[in-house]
């Protein structure tokens, strides 16, 4: 029997696919994928450090693609939630996508309804980052943007922004990850800042905001509160809908928190 | 960028707003779906088929438009509005800059999809729409606005506005607001059922054209791309369930509809034609008109399957396809191996998403209970009107009274404290 091998990647979905390329060219009977901050050898099994190339990548991506582009898709999403493990579930639900034709419709077979279920999160994760980012203009007239989303949607929400917001500079900042999108009216870049202060809704103002931003705060704010029907309330879907998690990022629940 | 108007006349800003905000919150509507409008030239916004909810109100309803009123001034003292000219209340109206300016700053800032702008009605309706026409001109042509802009088309006014706001507009709605002719003398006796419709038909016509010619053309303009839509009020006028679905079958199917919004009566103001102030507002009964509406549009169902002279209203208990099953279970059970979509589609407990998820699976494999339970099916409806790949299945022939009584048994509901089933159990 052939020794099963570890592969470690550097943690990119390029490298995560340039891993893919390699387990099935060497045909290799793959122990696990792990990131290289993980660092878990197994105990016995080989390891081999794989070096991202985008060649090879595209190769796995490009073939996967044509011959179903929703399962891509569903891939890249599932990976984006960085769930623990998620790399090794992925090279078998690839595996068994290219063995049967139609395969990632079979949502009888528990590895794909659960790639399925989890893209499904993140898709959830995007959209809600598409509507609950609070822009904030600053000072330097750039429309600023904390997040704190549970999973890593900055890459997967930028086209969105961009098509929206084509002629005003934004940024949009990831708390958790320490990464932002900036786009400067010409494209999208990836940004990392050294933040001195986190900019939640706090009451207190800060300094890096115009004043006419607080105006348009305090007026959101209100309209907020007289969309309420008191006859209707019902707090517990309120609550569903926006879990309070994200609260600390509205500026329309700025009492709340 | 920042308007300076808003910054000097902040505090009566912000005084209208509450006010002509407060005066359109009961306008259900709040979809920002079903456009395709493109961000052009670098301009600002645009509408993707898929609608944004940027913010939910305390009791739940999303918040993805500025619905705001130009005025709540009105020359008409319909019963149940809360700007009837009657009413006592602080009176305030917008200046057309001024709903540009909240539109573009909230829109900068992610807050919201776009305009949803409606109006009381001053001096006459075709002068009250000419303004709103003006709103959605403004943001389109001068600020290059290409988000979601949904303007209410006022009842009895001209063909010509009417054709204009479609131009600007992505929605048009007119809200027919009681559901019967009967219904609205009573309660509006100043208008005129048709004063509704005429608007309605001139823009169903105008998209149908549109869509010819752009068959043709194909750069010609959008007109109302996003379709319109209506709302009736639900408890007001003492219509039963059956009349309000079928004026909303209706409306559907003559004006093409892209929505009928249900909305549960809330008591505003003292008034004999109407429930008393200290009424509860309909909810229950909303909820459940509102899966009706979606059992006919997309379960495949019709109207008198679910409504009819035998059963003018819809159970408060259970809902409305559970109903229809208990009432037909000579269809029953199916076979989710070889059953059709239509068919899984009527089963309890099954939603349009398991059925797809169940006809892509099970040409795999025969599918059993466990399959079922992790695709998502809500199995404690289901179980009574299923068999599967699986020796376990209900084999004893349950009356309906029976099944329904096992069901609420095991299950809760968010409504269940509004009803008391508990006795029937043991009938």
């Amino acid at each position: 029997m052939k020794n099963t091998t570890t592969l470690i990647y550097d943690g990119s979905f390029n490298g995560f696919l340039t891993s893919v390329y390699i387990a099935f060219e060497e045909k290799l009977n793959v122990a696990d994928i792990q990131k290289n901050s993980q660092g878990q050898n197994g105990l016995f099994s080989e390891t081999q450090t794989i070096f991202t190339n985008v060649e090879k990548a595209k190769r796995v991506w490009n073939g996967i693609r044509n011959k179903s582009y929703n399962t891509i898709s569903t891939i890249y999403f599932a990976f984006l939630s960085e769930t623990e493990g998620i790399e090794y579930m992925l090279y078998t639900y690839i595996k068994k996508f290219m063995a049967h034709k139609g395969k990632q419709a079979d949502f009888s077979d528990d590895t794909i309804l659960y790639i399925a279920q989890l893209a499904r999160k993140v898709g959830r994760e995007k959209h809600r980052m598409e509507a609950f980012v609070r822009f904030q203009l600053t000072k330097d007239n750039i429309y600023f943007a904390n997040i704190e989303p549970d999973f890593n949607v900055l890459p997967l929400i930028s086209k969105h922004f961009r098509n929206r917001y084509a002629d005003q500079q934004w940024l949009i900042y990831d708390v958790k990850r320490r990464y932002g999108i900036y786009y400067n009216l010409e494209g999208v870049e990836i940004v990392s800042l050294n933040l001195d202060e986190i900019h939640f809704n706090r009451t207190r103002r800060s300094k890096a905001f115009t004043d006419g931003e607080y105006d348009y705060q305090t007026l959101w704010n209100n309209y907020f509160k007289s969309t309420h029907i008191t006859s209707r309330i019902n707090r517990k879907l309120h609550t569903q809908h926006i879990p309070k998690r994200y609260w600390k990022y509205l500026s329309e629940k700025k009492e709340a928190v | 960028m920042e308007k300076n108007q808003i910054a000097l006349n902040f505090e009566r800003i912000k005084e209208k707003l509450n006010i002509l905000a407060d005066a359109a919150k009961y306008d259900v509507s709040c979809a920002s779906s079903g456009s395709n409008r493109t961000n052009t030239n670098k301009g600002l916004g645009n509408s993707t088929g898929m609608g944004i909810c940027h913010s939910y109100t305390e009791d739940g309803r999303c918040v993805s438009l500025l619905k705001v009123l130009l005025t709540n001034y009105c020359i008409y003292d319909c019963a149940y509005c809360v700007s009837r000219r009657s009413n006592d209340i602080q009176r305030a109206g917008f200046k057309i800059q001024e709903v540009v300016d909240l539109t573009i700053n909230f829109y900068r800032r992610n807050y919201i999809e776009g305009l949803f702008l409606s109006s009381g009605i001053f001096k006459s309706p075709d002068h009250t729409m000419e303004r709103l026409v003006r709103v959605a001109k403004k943001l389109r042509e001068e600020e290059n606005f290409n988000g979601y802009i949904h303007l209410k088309s006022i009842p009895g006014c001209s063909d010509e506005l009417m054709y204009q706001a479609g131009l600007y507009a992505d929605r048009l709605s007119v809200n027919i607001e009681i559901p019967t002719i009967s219904g609205l003398k009573l309660l509006a006796p100043e208008k005129d059922h048709k004063d509704f419709t005429k608007p309605m038909a001139k823009v169903k016509n105008e998209i149908v054209r549109y869509k010819n010619e752009r068959k043709i053309l194909r750069n010609t303009p959008k007109y109302a791309p996003a379709g319109q839509s209506t709302q009736m009020i639900v408890g007001a006028s003492g219509e039963s369930d059956k009349d309000i679905m079928y004026s909303a079958t209706y409306y559907y199917k003559t004006y093409s509809m892209k929505r009928v919004y249900y909305s549960g009566y809330v008591p505003v103001m003292k008034d004999s034609r109407l429930p008393s102030l200290t009424a509860k507002v309909p909810m229950l009964r909303e909820n459940r008109l509102y899966q009706t509406d979606w059992l006919l549009r997309f379960y495949g169902f019709a109207v008198n399957e679910i409504l009819n002279d035998d059963h003018p209203n819809l159970d408060v208990d259970i809902d409305p396809k559970l109903s229809w099953a208990l009432r037909n279970l000579q269809h029953f059970p199916v076979n989710v191996n070889m059953a059709d979509k239509r068919m899984l589609a009527r089963v309890p407990g099954l939603g349009m998403q398991s059925v797809s998820k169940i006809l892509s699976a099970r040409r795999f494999r025969k599918l059993n209970w466990d399959h079922l339970k992790k695709i998502g099916v809500a199995l404690n409806r289901a179980k009574y009107f299923l068999v599967c790949d699986s020796r376990d299945w209900e084999r004893r022939d349950l009356e309906a009274e029976k099944i329904k009584g096992l069901i609420l048994q095991n299950s809760t509901g968010k409504f269940r404290n509004q009803y008391n089933q508990q006795l029937s159990l043991f009938n």
